[in-house]
């Protein structure tokens, strides 16, 4: 069995591998104190985060003296900068909203704040939260720890790479199609995008809706689940978000998997997922299988249809969503304006960047009159279509298992001028977020010397179910614990699929 | 029928939708308080300003009064309805799109009955109301008070409205009017909208068009939008269906566009053309689920209408035996009939006299004031009283109506106070009035003469000569009796 809080060369303080309840023990036992905790990751995110660019800001964290209280109490976190945040700007990533500052902040954050973990930044992210890279940032792209030149994957890509470099805890992300769970994946973290409803999106700025949700990106299942728990829940501020009922996500993680059935949909073993990638998949599956779980072979058909789906739903909402930003009431206004048709146009067109454009422009399109009934109509029924396969799936099985990505991650620039090839990034994870269902990016192996995820997806509000497993998986194996090379640890386990633990 | 178009051999199709304001106390999405006269933008919370993350939220308040006036006019509610976006660019529009129903409203296929003209000359017709959705108010952009750029007060964005959308079955301008005052007596009468045309709380836009007489297909029809009196929306159809006609007699066609009236030119005048119409890119708002009614829920709300506009008249036709003109016009508006029926209630005796009154002084009082009748300085027990005085012999319909000018402008004084001070009670103490026939006869021998040789007609002359000398307090059937009796005997 691994410790969470092993302290090595790597790791001589024991402080960049410590699980939250790790930390958690040391805030109370007296070894630190909040605030030296919070100096503790404030300073490598100022020493170590000029390399990255994961941060757009960062905060003074507010502590006051008298003694927090709380289940994350004095734990440092940061948010992916969609969510509001009274204090200090929320950009979103964008020129539009470059000094906005939120009047108000997200219900994610008040659960936090209220279980007093301790902001230190917001992070960088793809613009709008849309993009597989983060190169689509207003505040440039941001560097993969496990290699410089490399996409940290997006949208959710500072989360990811802030977590991975131990830049901090735990951050917030959120997933719209695959925005959590793809950047853990390239970063060699674990993210949970939880069931749709799941935790309240009053605050997190809206890309597609009926898509997105918030999620946590986090070392191990343990922390995002500890994470979970105070996050989840009904929000009278969002209609959206589900009424059923929250329970201890921590509760099964020590549970056995012997009899866990695990479905490997056959359709993503094809020749768009590299052989190197899905060989680390296959073997972390086998490890389940050693763990006591059953391997069955399902049918997820039909994924690029999902795709062709979610390209045009998203934008759809996207076009409608970001509306609001027109220059009048908040946000980049254009110089000058002639008239008010003129703030409009100069406003959006200087203030957007240029996948935001298209993707409005796209969305604009699929919901124009004499379109609707060929787009819109027709890929909302392969929506239904593709929740239906998952129904059928996960009849057969308790939960599902294959690649988050079809590679690791990718060179920067080197998708940039061909979207579609970039959008083939998402092809595992669109479809999850068309059924609305759970999924998990787990560390599961590397391919040279960068990091494989592990693809975890459960039925409706059985996060505690895949939390578990990838808990279980954890316990045998040390990839989440691996830290880049230049952050803290002293270079990876090399390719083969270590199952040795590090304890 | 519009006498214009009847004249020239055309016909007339309009249809109506009125947007009115729910009388909810917060907005329909979010928590804001919906008071009309805040200084600009003190109502307008995060999610009215459209900010970044925020979401709205559904007041069902909203839905119980769309639900009730679904129920009034014997629609169907739909079990399931849905909230869609309408998408488009406009500085008082904070999110860049309404939320409104499209696809799936809260109400469809009502009726309303109408009654059109007056007196005799009165007919009833049913307009079908086509569907009543729900759906947010926009801000105000205001021009006023600033130079060379527009001010934006987004108080009244987020308000909740219901848009009622009728069929296309009103004939003239006086058929729209009147449906739409039924519209407006009946959200009134069911307590879901304050009826303020000024405050814009009920607004009227109207799809005009024409066609020659026998033809079976509708004619090209123009917009006119945000019409806020009856006035206005009568003048307003009067004039587009003129000028529809004589760009038709004209060899021209109509273009289908919206079109403004602007009251002070008494004209209607392009807006835009349906060319430049926006492509709206209606799709379901994903913020909001889909709103779910049980027949329970529906029944039990069905439960709390009050008596409807309708119902009333037939029961005052029943109860009171007032003629449908009359029931109908008492019951136009739930505050006459309110004041009708507390005056009935002060003093049960003559309903008939107590509609003649509420329709003809009263009414006229309220209209020179312009207010309605729950605000009416003669309170229906102070009119009471004034009926009974003329029931029981004390006041004549002419002095009452003197006395109760009395009252409007006093609202301290009572019908018997201004009766003694003014010495208005009638003269019916018979020995009072013998003694002033026998001075008329005494003073008009020649006319006595005349009268006694046959000319019948002097009787007036001497009942008018009575009268004068009593100011004409007497009472006329007791001077009748004793000078017939004088000058016969």
């Amino acid at each position: 069995m691994s410790s969470n809080s092993s302290s090595n060369d790597q790791d001589p303080t024991g402080l960049l591998n410590a699980s939250i309840r790790d930390l958690k023990t040391r805030l109370d036992r007296g070894d630190h104190s909040p605030m030296s905790l919070s100096a503790f990751f404030a300073e490598r995110i100022e020493r170590l985060d000029p390399a990255l660019n994961s941060f757009i800001s960062t905060q003074i964290p507010e502590i006051e003296q008298t003694e927090l209280k709380g289940d994350l109490a004095g734990i440092p976190f940061a948010h992916k900068d969609i969510f509001c945040v009274q204090q200090g700007r929320t950009t979103c990533g964008s020129k539009m909203l470059a000094d906005w500052h939120a009047p108000y902040s997200a219900t994610v954050h008040e659960k936090l704040a209220a279980q007093g973990a301790v902001l230190l930044g917001k992070t960088n992210m793809d613009e709008f939260a849309m993009g597989s890279s983060n190169e689509n940032s207003y505040f440039g792209a941001v560097s993969n720890p496990w290699d410089v030149n490399r996409v940290p994957g997006g949208s959710s890509g500072g989360s990811a790479a802030a977590v991975a470099a131990r830049l901090v805890p735990f951050a917030t992300g959120s997933d719209t199609g695959g925005s959590i769970r793809q950047p853990a994946a390239f970063c060699g973290v674990t993210g949970i995008k939880p069931t749709y409803g799941r935790v309240s999106r009053y605050g997190m700025i809206a890309y597609a809706s009926s898509f997105d949700q918030a999620g946590v990106i986090a070392k191990t299942a343990e922390d995002c689940a500890v994470v979970l728990n105070q996050i989840s829940g009904v929000d009278r501020r969002d209609s959206t978000s589900s009424p059923e009922p929250v329970v201890d996500f921590t509760a099964d993680l020590e549970k056995p998997l012997s009899g866990l059935k695990i479905g490997v949909p056959k359709q993503w073993f094809s020749e768009a997922l590299d052989n190197r990638v899905a060989e680390q998949v296959e073997a972390a599956i086998a490890e389940l299988e050693c763990a006591g779980g059953t391997r069955v072979e399902i049918d997820l058909p039909d994924a690029d249809i999902a795709l062709s789906a979610y390209y045009l739903l998203a934008p759809a909402e996207a076009s409608s969503n970001l509306s609001r930003f027109d220059g009048v009431r908040f946000g980049y206004r254009c110089d000058n304006p002639q008239d008010i048709t003129d703030l409009f146009e100069r406003s959006r067109s200087e203030g957007f960047g240029p996948e935001v454009q298209r993707r409005i422009l796209a969305g604009t399109y699929a919901l124009s009159a004499g379109y609707y009934d060929a787009f819109y109509l027709r890929a909302q029924k392969a929506r239904r279509l593709i929740a239906g396969h998952f129904e059928q799936a996960l009849s057969q099985c308790d939960v599902i298992a294959g690649p988050v990505t079809p590679t690791v991650a990718f060179k920067k620039g080197e998708h940039s001028a061909d979207p579609a090839q970039m959008y083939l990034q998402d092809l595992f994870t669109i479809p999850v977020n068309l059924a609305g269902l759970p999924g998990m990016s787990v560390p599961a192996g590397f391919v040279d010397g960068l990091p494989v995820g592990l693809q975890l997806i459960g039925r409706h509000f059985a996060e505690a179910q895949i939390l578990n497993v990838a808990h279980q998986y954890q316990q045998r194996v040390d990839f989440h614990q691996r830290i880049p090379p230049g952050f803290g640890g002293e270079g990876f386990g090399g390719d083969e699929h270590n199952t040795g633990g590090a304890a | 029928m519009s006498r214009y178009a009847a004249d020239a051999g055309f016909e007339v199709v309009i249809g109506l939708e009125i947007h009115a304001q729910l009388a909810t106390r917060s907005k329909i999405f979010s928590g804001a308080s919906t008071a009309f006269g805040a200084e600009p933008n003190v109502q307008a919370c995060a999610v009215d300003l459209g900010l970044p993350g925020v979401l709205p939220v559904f007041n069902e308040g909203a839905l119980k009064m769309a639900t009730l006036f679904g129920l009034a006019i014997n629609a169907e509610i739909a079990k399931v309805s849905s909230f869609d976006r309408k998408n488009y660019f406009y500085p008082d529009l904070p999110k860049g799109y309404q939320i409104t129903q499209l696809a799936r409203p809260i109400v469809s296929g009502g009726q309303v009955r109408i009654q059109v003209g007056e007196g005799d000359q009165a007919y009833q017709k049913t307009i079908n109301v086509t569907r009543a959705h729900l759906e947010e108010d926009a801000g105000k952009s205001l021009h006023e008070n600033f130079e060379s750029v527009t001010g934006i007060d987004l108080n009244r964005a987020g308000t909740p409205l219901i848009e009622i959308v009728s069929e296309p079955e009103m004939a003239s301008a006086e058929e729209a009017v009147a449906y739409a005052r039924k519209i407006h007596a009946i959200v009134q009468y069911i307590g879901i909208c304050d009826g303020n045309m000024q405050e814009g709380s009920f607004r009227v836009d109207a799809n005009v068009s024409v066609r020659e007489k026998g033809q079976t297909e509708l004619g090209t029809r123009t917009e006119i939008k945000n019409l806020n009196s009856f006035r206005f929306l009568q003048r307003a159809i009067e004039f587009e269906i003129e000028r529809q006609i004589d760009v038709i007699e004209s060899g021209q066609s109509v273009v289908q566009a919206t079109r403004l009236y602007d009251p002070q030119k008494d004209e209607t005048r392009l807006m835009r053309t349906k060319e430049e119409a926006e492509d709206y890119r209606y799709f379901p708002d994903p913020d909001l689920l889909p709103i779910t009614l049980s027949e329970a829920q529906i029944e039990q709300w069905r439960a709390e209408l009050p008596e409807l506009p309708d119902a009333k008249a037939e029961r005052y036709q029943a109860e009171y035996g007032l003629n449908r003109y009359d029931a109908t016009v008492l019951t136009a508006s739930r505050a006459t009939a309110n004041y009708f029926e507390a005056v009935l209630s002060a003093y049960p005796k003559n309903p008939k006299l107590a509609a003649n009154w509420v329709q003809g002084s009263l009414a006229a009082l309220l209209n020179r004031l312009e207010i309605d009748a729950s605000q009416s300085p003669v309170k229906p027990e102070v009119l009471a009283t004034l009926l009974e005085r003329i029931d029981d012999g004390t006041l004549s319909n002419k002095l009452a109506r003197e006395v109760f000018e009395v009252l409007a402008e006093d609202t301290d004084k009572t019908v018997d106070g201004i009766i003694e001070e003014r010495g208005l009670k009638q003269i019916t103490d018979s020995s009072e009035i013998e003694a002033l026939v026998d001075k008329v006869i005494a003073d008009n021998p020649g006319q006595v003469a005349a009268y006694r040789g046959g000319k019948d007609k002097l009787f007036g002359f001497f009942v008018g000569q009575v009268m004068k000398a009593t100011g004409g307090k007497a009472n006329p059937k007791a001077v009748n009796e004793i000078l017939k009796s004088r000058l016969d005997s």
